[in-house]
């Protein structure tokens, strides 16, 4: 892989071995509660281990730290899968999963702010998340702190008209500390993204808009690793956008071969049969 | 096509003629607000806001296209490198001054009322109240204040921003509430709608009572009288102190009681003056739904209160376009209507 890691992953533990913990994780709340969006969680999980074991530079022991990557997830029926991932990143303890989405949890079904350690917005109302992450970078550079501000949404989110006005402000304001993440599966609520306004060439939308942008295989880690490494390192004084083509349930093969929708049915007894069948996957 | 439920206003308008009797023309809505009689102060919100930020560096100001028209303009002058202009974008004005406001900075957003209040308040909401975040938010074109129409009168604002938890709500009468907010609105920790008149602004308050100042959360009597309470808000605290001297000399004892903050509501000052027998009228420049009428009502009923009760306020329609005296004639927000109202009521 192209460069080391910043904080947060100085063990050996390889980014492979990251995302599958984020997706056993993921399941093991998904169990609990008996549901939870976990075609999102499992299919993001790579872009999540890439952002928190590659790219964010942060301190377990103190979210709050002034001098933290800011990272957004501006959709926040996706806090399952942040959950695992502020849990596998010291963030969270490990032992709350069993918490998720029940009465008085730090992690209630959609994210927010007020009730979760490292959750930087209370997101869920789709199309805010970007236009947040412009004041929050507008902010940083104020400070002259250093820092980049993550904003991570969906592909439904490209809908939103607020996304838009935020893209067009970000390049306004040539926002060089601005990360913006698209996790594309091309599945919303009523059916694929592609057949609702996600239409057209997604990175050359952006570049239109004055973004530098890439498209990768958003369950590749060495093209992840290699396309934010190209983001954080871009001199030009643009905002930058990362479209992560992600495959919905990746991971477990019954349910990636599932009919596919966006709140993906998983029976009582197929939880453990998941856990199962990523278990036989256990990187070596 | 026409259906039937869609209201055609092809014919002539059933607007009356202006105080004069004349046809005025629409005036532009950058336009002062008249105040016949009244001093006049340039831009209070913006100066108030430039001398509070020389003291406060947290402070920054943004606006969506409408700087000018809100006097954050004065501010972007003198401090232009804290004025943020965010293009014609209410939604991003919004979210942006949320992220600013979570990176510890105090930002004041200007735009039209009804911009914030209709376009934008899933963004005030979520990203700003929700989280109880300081973002001050100051919107022009009030209620009834500009002849432009539906698309630019916000009669509904207050409803609006009184129903979200968290927000605090001032509808400021004059030079002297919109001077004494600014610095009350970035004292208060969480978010804050103001209602803004710009350009030159009457100053009223002080004329009647010489010791006034705004205060965050409290009504004050501006006139005692012994025959009716006048309960006001906003411009309406103008035209209220203006009907009172007029009905003093036909013997009408008026007393007003300056309500600039909606919200929270000085509960006890108003529980105390309108427990002392007087007939009971709310004004407000807003419609007859969801605002300081139906707020004191409520506190009213609560505390087993039944003094009579009216109110002058703004009808549940879209209203006509047209100049603005005119249409204060028409919706009875005039003077002359509250003169005529209340004489009505005794």
């Amino acid at each position: 892989m192209a460069a080391q890691p910043r904080v947060g992953n100085l063990s050996n533990v390889s980014l492979e071995m990251r995302a599958w913990n984020i997706r056993r994780k993921a399941l093991l709340m998904g169990e609990v509660q008996g549901q939870g969006y976990i075609g999102q969680a499992l299919g993001v999980a790579d872009v999540l281990a890439t952002s928190y074991f590659h790219a964010l530079d942060y301190r377990p022991e103190d979210p709050e730290w002034e001098g933290r990557d800011r990272f957004l997830l501006s959709i926040g029926h996706y806090a399952i899968a942040l959950y695992a991932a502020l849990m596998e990143a010291g963030i969270l303890p490990e032992e709350e999963f069993e918490t998720y989405g029940m009465d008085d949890s730090r992690m209630p079904m959609s994210g927010m702010a007020s009730y979760t350690p490292g959750m930087e917005i209370t997101g869920g109302s789709l199309g805010q998340g970007l236009g947040i992450a412009v004041g929050m970078a507008l902010g940083l550079k104020r400070k002259n702190n250093p820092a980049f501000v993550y904003n991570l949404m969906s592909d439904g989110e490209l809908g939103e008209g607020a996304t838009w006005e935020a893209v067009m402000s970000a390049t306004q304001w040539r926002l060089d500390n601005l990360i913006c993440i698209v996790d594309f599966n091309n599945q919303q609520a009523d059916g694929p993204s592609r057949d609702a306004l996600a239409v057209g060439a997604e990175a050359p939308k952006w570049a239109a808009f004055g973004w530098h942008a890439q498209e990768v295989d958003g369950n590749d880690l060495d093209a992840l690793v290699a396309a934010f490494d190209t983001a954080r390192a871009l001199t030009e004084p643009k905002p930058r956008v990362i479209i992560c083509h992600t495959k919905m349930c990746k991971g477990v093969d019954f349910l990636e071969n599932r009919e596919i929708t966006h709140f993906v049915r998983v029976e009582a007894d197929e939880w453990s049969r998941a856990l199962a069948k990523l278990e036989d996957a256990r990187p070596a | 096509m026409t259906l039937a439920s869609m209201k055609r206003k092809y014919e002539p308008r059933r607007v009356q003629l202006g105080p004069d009797g004349q046809k005025v023309a629409t005036s532009a809505m950058i336009a002062s607000l008249a105040a016949e009689g009244y001093d006049t102060v340039a831009a209070p919100f913006g100066h108030a806001l430039v001398n509070l930020a020389k003291t406060d560096e947290r402070i920054v100001g943004l606006s969506a296209d409408l700087s000018k028209y809100t006097d954050l303009h004065v501010f972007a002058k003198a401090m232009p490198k804290r004025f943020y202009q965010m293009g014609m974008a209410e939604q991003l004005l919004f979210s942006a001054a949320a992220g600013l406001a979570r990176e510890g900075f105090l930002p004041f957003a200007t735009t039209y009322a009804v911009f914030a209040s209709r376009r934008a308040y899933d963004f005030i909401a979520m990203a700003i109240a929700e989280e109880n975040l300081p973002v001050k938010i100051a919107c022009a074109l009030p209620g009834l204040t500009t002849g432009y129409g539906p698309s630019h009168q916000a009669t509904e604002d207050l409803a609006i921003f009184r129903g979200l938890p968290n927000m605090v709500v001032i509808d400021p009468c004059d030079a002297c509430d919109l001077t004494g907010m600014v610095p009350a609105m970035a004292a208060h920790t969480g978010p804050v709608y103001a209602r803004l008149l710009r350009g030159k602004v009457p100053s009223v308050l002080t004329r009647h009572k010489p010791d006034y100042r705004f205060e965050l959360g409290k009504a004050q009597m501006i006139r005692e009288g012994a025959d009716v309470l006048v309960i006001s808000t906003g411009i309406m605290t103008m035209r209220a102190l203006d009907a009172a001297e007029i009905l003093a000399k036909d013997k009408v004892d008026v007393a007003v009681l300056h309500v600039p903050t909606i919200k929270p509501l000085d509960v006890e000052t108003i529980l105390k003056e309108s427990g002392r027998g007087r007939l009971v009228v709310v004004a407000e420049n807003h419609s007859t739904n969801g605002g300081l009428g139906e707020a004191v009502a409520k506190e009213l009923l609560l505390a087993g209160l039944a003094p009579t009760f009216r109110m002058i306020s703004l009808p549940d329609e879209f209203l006509e376009a047209g100049a603005l005296p005119t249409l204060h004639d028409l919706y009875g927000i005039s003077t002359k209507g509250v003169v005529k109202q209340i004489k009505g009521w005794l």
